[in-house]
Formats: structure tokens, C-alpha cells, sequence
């Protein structure tokens, strides 16, 4: 068994995502369900397995439980290997200090000793918030060819938009020439979209600078690369074609969700060259009944459909019961939804239970906000959610009981 | 308490001709995503039995791929777990050099992994017992009785048609006589009983001491005994201590391409489907595939029917079973079928009573019809 990768992949997976609010309360963001079947972190992982990487560190920080035992050995992902695999990495004690994760840069430099253990001449930085399938494979090619020192991945983004992201400025060979991270006024439309090579010893050399700079944020867009750019290194732009979204506010999360629908998705998770892997319950198939319509939805694992589902992307275990009605809504997994409730325009964590006749949110052509319940919320007969609300208890005893 | 399960996965392949062409009874898929032998393994994996043998005969490659290491049963282990036990064929084997033919022949020939065990009792299924059944609580009947060996039975009413042939009676299946203490009295397979009555029909599921079994074996054995269950067990009925175990959950049999539609359909009813799968304690474990989630397009229509993650549905489906990845184009028909996985079907077929098994094309526009009492199969891979 050779003792050296030629590529290691850090996948972030320490973040909060406090604009998801209540789905992340409980988990961190890379945990949080998406797509019926899938967590938000089976994209990065499946792309890394899908592109031949095989050798993946996981930052874990905030909230890591779901995410630890989801991730297990990484058998899901055929990432259980002798040498190499999967290694979940959270913060840990060392003889002079112990830390919590400082920044992006700082997760990674704490780590640097778990890269050296496979001498890589790669090192992929991923984050685990980004909805998109691509080849990490072709990009570290792109940056064998141009003998680059850093290659970050782009994607067209609307100018208006631009001032969200960090921007590229490259020239025509696509060497980057400046970076500004959320600039008011963009001068590319080039984002990046958190994916990073870096050539390893380069990556070593700028994370001990940085570390060594208490001036510093520790962070990869704000830091490290401004830094590099400075030095003169060579930094290259990879243009990525495709389907690419953060899901990081619920509308976001909500959007990534109806683009999995329609006669041609946005994002073919059916793709056969592509799949995406994800960690499966033994679950039977689904029941559809016979008095209700679906109509341009998805659904996985043991749901039983009774009602009528329109536009909605429904996770396993759900129970829509006759009459009751949802319609461009996201409900995760073993969500009860008795007769007549109604469900619109939402996004309805799991183990929630809708009672009989209750009103979630408003269809969404009345233009009004998205709605949001939380984890473990029963919604009582009857009750009226207006479009908007985030619902957890508390809300239900300040609104519904009294 | 300490069981080792052993598994018949060939047994009754003859029952099935059309579905046990290239794969052990056993394997035949079954519920959408399922395979027959997830049943019997379940119940054991449920029951905290983890040393499992699964006796193979012939055309066993789908058998083996479905298990592979046995994690998705939770049996790859180090001490134990899962085993396939292929026929024992040696270059001084016997002058015909033939596979063994019979159960009992079957059990002598793992002698070797029966003996290797070191659990105390030892459990003994048919790869095709589709039920979700409770083998640790046999085990302790078992045990509280001191009987010699246990039988699970389950009362039937087995109907006389007028031509003299058991309707609704199983074909691989005994049934077994008891007295009031639930010892076994005498058994009798369909052909030669006279009831059309209630009688117990024994689901092919016992349980004995291994040592018990070892000794049954080892008699066999010097005795050139052929049948398992006419030579030694109904031998043994009068000297020894046999006992029935009374299991109420639903059990069927599946001995003819129609009885194994008709127990496909069963899942249709949220009874039988809570029974049977939906179980919160005894879920039944299958291999995981990974498949996306299934996709109802606006042209969609679905009523009434089983539906395997994977696929993507265009047309209407109504009655039917399908399995992992079947597609199900514009202006399609699907009405009472069992489609297997990635099963295509093109735009304007109509299918009517069709058990397709995996893989099968169905080209645009065609038309295919079976009926209730005799539905249409299509082979493996075909394209219509």
C-alpha cells in the first residue's frame, strides 16, 4: 500500500449557518437534510470520490453530532479505506494550547500534521456548503498544466449579485490578477466558489505565515490569498460550468430544492455519471394511494402519500394523509401531515406533526415570505401559521395556545 | 442464548421456473426493493442471531452479489457473521461427482460449518419464508418446553377444490399434527391429507440444540437417509420430543409465479405492509443501492401502488409494484404490474397484469397484456 496520495481533500464542515436559523440549531449546516434524501455534505463528499479522491479530512466544529454519525466510517461514500478515507477532525487540546478553529485558514493549519501523514502534492480545500456536482479531478489538472501555485474555482455570477462574493480579476490566460473579497463595486463576474488547490508545500509555507501574523483572521478569502497574490505567486482562475448554489438562507436552501424538480432539473441527481452518495436507513418503498394527485414532485424511501403533493420535494418517512394538500413546499424526514392541513410555500424540518386542518404559510404566488418550522414541532388542529413565521415551540405557546 | 442460523437458498427453485432461470430462490426480488432471503435474514438479524450460513446449490451469483460482505444486514463481522456455503465438490468426490440433491444431503455436506460453530442451538430456514417472525421468541418456547426440536407453524384454512387439488395449500409445505400440549403428533404433505379444514402448515423455520441436529446428521448419515423431513424428522416423531410454534403474522408461500404476484400485491394493503415491513422493531434489512429519490413529472399519475426509490414517472401506474430505477414514459399505462429494477417502459405502452423482471425495454406503444389469475412474464433483459 503506497504511503502517499497525491491528493488530500479539507472539507469545512464547521459552520454554523445561522441564516438557516431553526434547521440548524441542531447540526451544523453541512448536516442539514437537502434534496429529499440527502445532507448538504454529500455533494462535496461524492464529488471528491467521483473525482478520484479518495483521502478527505473533515473540520468539524460547530454542532458535529449529526454531522459525526452521519459521516461514520464513510463507508456511504467508499471512503472506508486502509490508507486513507475519511477522518473527521474536530478541534482538539495540544501540549501548549488548545483552541477552537480561528478561521478557515486556522482549521486547516491546525491539521497540517494529518495532510503530512500522506505527503500529497495537492491539497483540496472544500467548503461544505455549496449545492453542485464537479470534477475536483480536472480542476487539479488545470493547475498541474499552468504549474499554479493556488487554483480557485469560479462561476459566473450577475453583476448585481457580484458584491456577495469574492471576485476574481484575471487576465486572458485566466491567471488571476486581483481579488477583492465582497466588493462594492465588482469588476469581474468571476466568484469563487470556495474551492481551492493549492500546491501543498505552498499551502504549508503561507498557513505558518499566517498563523505567525496576529493580525491575521485566519481566513482563506480575506488572507491567505490576498497574501499570495501580493508575494507574486501564481494564482489561476477554473472556470466551472454548471449548476453551483449556496444554500446557506432558507430561500436559498428552498430554491436549491425546486431545482431538483420540473421536465428538466437544474440539477439531475438521476444522472448516472454523476451519482450522488448518501448514507441510507433501511427503508421500504414508497405508498401512493389512490385519492390523491402528484404532480411534479420528489419523494424517497417509505413515504405514504394519500394526499395530494404539487412542486414539493418530500424526505422519507412522511405521512401525508387523504385531503391533505402541499404545494411548493420542502418537508423533511417523518413529517405527519393529517387530512386537511394545508401546506404552502414552506420548509417543514423533521418530526414535525401538521394536525388536522392546520395552515402552513401562503401559496406562494401571494408574494408573501417563506415559512419555517422547526424540528419536533406539533402543530395544532386548526391552527393558522401565518406566511413568514418561524416556527419552533416557543412560538406555538406564545401563539397558538394562549 | 446463543443461534446459528443456516439458510436454504435454493430449495423450491423448481416452483418458479421463470423467475429462478438465472438466480437461487432466494434472490428472487420481491416488494420493490427487496429479495426473497431479506426476510429470513432479518428475522434473525432481529432475533440477535449473527452467525449465519446461506446453503447454496447452483445459479448463486445474484445471491451472493445481493449479500456481498453482509453489512447492510449488519453481518460482516469478525467472529461470525455471514457466510455462503457453495456445494462441496472435491476432485475424489463420489463416482457421479453430481451436486448433492436434497436438504439433508445439503446439511451433511456443511457438516464441516455446522460443526465449527460454537452456538448452542442452531435455527433452520427456507430462503423464501416471507415473514416477519420473532425467532428469538421460538427460541425461548423452545427452550421453556425442553422439547427436542420446534416447528413454526401457521394456521390455514386449506380449501379442497372440486378436482381434488388444494387450492389455497401450499406446495412446500407440510402440515403438521399436534396434540393438545402442541406436541407433534404425525405430519402429511398436501397430496396424501384429506382436510379441507384448518390445519397447520409448517412454515419451514425450527429450531434445535446444535448437538441435537449434529447427532440427527451423523445417523443420516451412517444410515444413507435421502429426505430431511420424511426419513429423519418423521422418524424421530414418536422417540423424540417435537413441538409447534404458533406464529399469527403474515405468512405466505410462494410456490407459483401466481402466488408470488398475488404476494406482491399484498403490499398494497397498509396492513399487511405494516405487518411485514414497517415493523418498529423488525425492520427488514435489504442492500442498499443508492438510488435518487423517485421523481412524479406534472404528466404523472400514480394510484394505488408500490414505489421503489429511483424511479421516474411520466405516465400513469395504477395497482403495481415497482422497483428500483424503473422509468415509465409519456402517455404509458401501467396497470396491475410488478416491474422490476430498470425495468424502461416507452411512450404510449399500455401494460396490463405484466411482471417484468429487471432490465426489461418496453419499446414505444406497445401493447401487453396478461390476466388476474395468469399474468404476463417477460424474461430478464428482454426488449419488446
Amino acid at each position: 500500500m503506497a504511503k502517499k496520495k497525491e491528493c488530500v481533500a479539507m472539507l469545512l464542515a464547521g459552520g454554523q449557518g445561522s441564516r438557516l436559523y431553526l434547521l440548524t440549531r441542531q447540526q451544523a449546516k453541512p448536516a442539514v437534510p437537502f434534496g429529499s434524501k440527502y445532507r448538504i455534505i454529500d455533494f462535496p463528499l461524492s464529488n471528491c470520490i467521483n473525482s478520484g479522491i479518495d483521502t478527505v479530512g473533515v473540520l468539524t466544529q460547530y454542532q458535529p453530532l449529526a454531522l459525526n454519525d452521519y459521516i461514520g466510517n464513510g463507508q456511504a461514500w467508499d471512503m472506508d479505506r486502509v490508507f486513507g478515507g475519511v477522518t473527521l477532525l474536530p478541534p482538539y487540546q495540544g501540549m501548549q494550547k488548545a483552541d477552537w478553529y480561528k478561521g478557515t485558514a486556522n482549521a486547516i493549519y491546525q491539521n497540517i500534521n494529518f495532510i503530512k501523514r500522506y505527503d500529497p502534492e495537492y491539497v483540496v480545500v472544500l467548503s461544505g456548503d455549496h449545492i453542485y456536482k464537479m470534477n475536483y479531478g480536472d480542476m487539479v489538472n488545470f493547475h498541474k498544466k499552468n504549474n499554479a501555485d493556488c487554483t480557485i474555482a469560479v462561476i459566473d455570477v450577475p453583476i448585481e449579485e457580484a458584491s456577495r462574493f469574492g471576485i476574481m480579476t484575471t487576465d486572458d490566460n485566466m491567471a488571476i490578477t486581483k481579488f477583492q473579497e465582497k466588493p462594492k463595486k465588482p469588476e469581474s463576474t468571476k466568484a469563487s466558489m470556495g474551492v481551492y488547490v493549492f500546491s501543498a508545500d505552498k499551502l504549508y509555507k503561507y498557513l505558518e505565515e499566517d498563523e505567525n501574523n496576529p493580525e491575521s483572521d485566519n481566513d482563506f478569502g480575506k488572507n491567505i490569498i490576498p497574501t499570495m497574490l501580493a508575494a507574486g505567486e501564481k494564482l489561476f482562475a477554473y472556470r466551472f460550468e454548471g449548476y453551483w448554489k449556496d444554500v446557506g438562507t432558507i430561500n436559498s436552501l428552498w430554491e436549491s430544492n425546486m431545482d431538483l424538480l420540473g421536465d428538466k432539473p437544474a440539477l439531475d441527481l438521476h444522472d448516472r455519471n454523476s451519482r450522488i452518495f448518501s448514507k441510507t436507513a433501511p427503508r421500504s418503498p414508497q405508498y401512493i394511494a389512490s385519492n390523491g394527485k402528484q404532480i411534479n414532485s420528489m419523494v424517497a424511501g417509505d413515504s405514504e402519500i394519500y394526499g395530494t403533493i404539487i412542486n414539493s420535494v418530500i424526505s422519507p418517512g412522511v405521512i401525508v394523509e387523504s385531503g391533505a394538500v402541499v404545494t411548493d413546499s420542502v418537508i423533511m424526514s417523518d413529517v405527519i401531515i393529517a387530512s386537511g392541513a394545508k401546506v404552502d410555500y414552506s420548509v417543514v424540518d423533521s418530526d414535525c406533526i401538521i394536525s388536522a386542518n392546520a395552515t402552513i404559510g401562503e401559496p406562494k404566488e401571494n408574494g408573501k415570505e417563506i415559512t419555517l418550522v422547526g424540528s419536533g414541532v406539533n402543530i395544532p388542529n386548526g391552527a393558522i401559521i401565518p406566511a413568514g413565521a418561524y416556527v419552533d415551540n416557543d412560538y406555538i405557546d406564545a401563539n397558538i395556545k394562549s | 442464548m446463543s443461534v446459528v442460523g443456516i439458510i436454504f437458498s435454493n430449495i423450491h427453485d423448481k416452483n418458479i421456473p421463470e423467475l429462478t432461470k438465472s438466480r437461487t430462490m432466494a434472490s428472487i426480488p420481491f416488494g420493490g426493493r427487496y429479495r426473497l432471503i431479506d426476510f429470513p435474514l432479518s428475522n434473525m438479524v432481529n432475533s440477535g442471531i449473527t452467525n449465519i450460513g446461506v446453503i447454496a446449490h447452483s445459479n448463486y451469483r445474484s445471491l451472493m452479489e445481493h449479500i456481498g460482505t453482509g453489512k447492510d444486514w449488519d453481518l460482516a463481522r469478525r467472529s461470525g457473521g455471514i457466510k455462503v456455503l457453495p456445494p462441496y465438490v472435491t476432485a475424489f468426490a463420489n463416482s457421479s461427482n453430481s451436486l448433492y440433491t436434497t436438504r439433508l444431503e445439503a446439511l451433511i455436506g456443511i457438516n464441516e460449518f455446522i460443526s465449527g460453530c460454537t452456538e448452542d442451538y442452531v435455527v433452520l430456514s427456507d430462503g423464501d419464508t416471507v415473514c416477519n417472525f420473532d425467532i428469538k421468541a421460538m427460541v425461548e418456547y423452545h427452550q421453556s418446553t425442553g422439547a427436542d426440536a420446534t416447528f413454526a407453524v401457521k394456521r390455514q384454512f386449506a380449501a379442497k377444490s372440486s378436482k381434488g387439488n388444494f387450492g389455497t395449500m401450499p406446495k412446500n409445505h407440510l402440515i403438521i399434527e399436534s396434540d393438545d400440549s402442541g406436541r407433534i403428533t404425525d405430519v402429511a404433505s398436501y397430496t396424501d391429507s384429506a382436510v379441507s379444514e384448518y390445519c397447520d402448515i409448517y412454515m419451514n423455520i425450527c429450531v434445535m440444540r446444535k448437538r441435537y441436529l449434529e447427532e440427527l446428521l451423523y445417523d443420516a448419515s451412517a444410515h444413507g437417509y435421502k429426505s430431511f423431513y420424511r426419513d429423519v424428522i418423521a422418524k424421530n416423531m414418536i422417540k423424540d420430543d417435537y413441538r409447534v410454534y404458533n406464529y399469527n403474522g403474515y405468512f405466505t408461500s410462494i410456490d407459483t409465479l401466481y402466488a408470488y404476484y398475488f404476494c406482491n400485491m399484498d403490499l398494497l394493503s397498509s396492513t399487511f405492509r405494516k405487518q411485514l415491513l414497517k415493523s418498529e422493531k423488525r425492520p427488514i434489512y435489504t442492500s442498499v443501492q443508492n438510488s435518487p429519490p423517485t421523481v412524479y413529472k406534472s404528466t404523472a399519475e400514480v394510484k394505488n401502488s408500490l414505489v421503489a426509490d429511483g424511479c421516474i414517472i411520466e405516465g400513469k401506474v395504477e395497482n403495481s409494484i415497482l422497483f428500483r430505477g424503473v422509468k415509465i414514459g409519456k402517455g404509458t399505462t401501467v396497470s396491475n404490474c410488478i416491474l422490476m429494477q430498470d425495468t424502461l417502459t416507452g411512450e404510449n405502452v399500455d401494460l396490463r397484469y405484466v411482471i417484468c423482471d429487471k432490465k426489461v425495454v418496453i419499446r414505444d406503444g406497445r401493447l401487453l397484456c396478461g390476466c388476474e389469475r395468469m399474468p404476463l412474464f417477460i424474461n430478464k433483459e428482454a426488449i419488446v
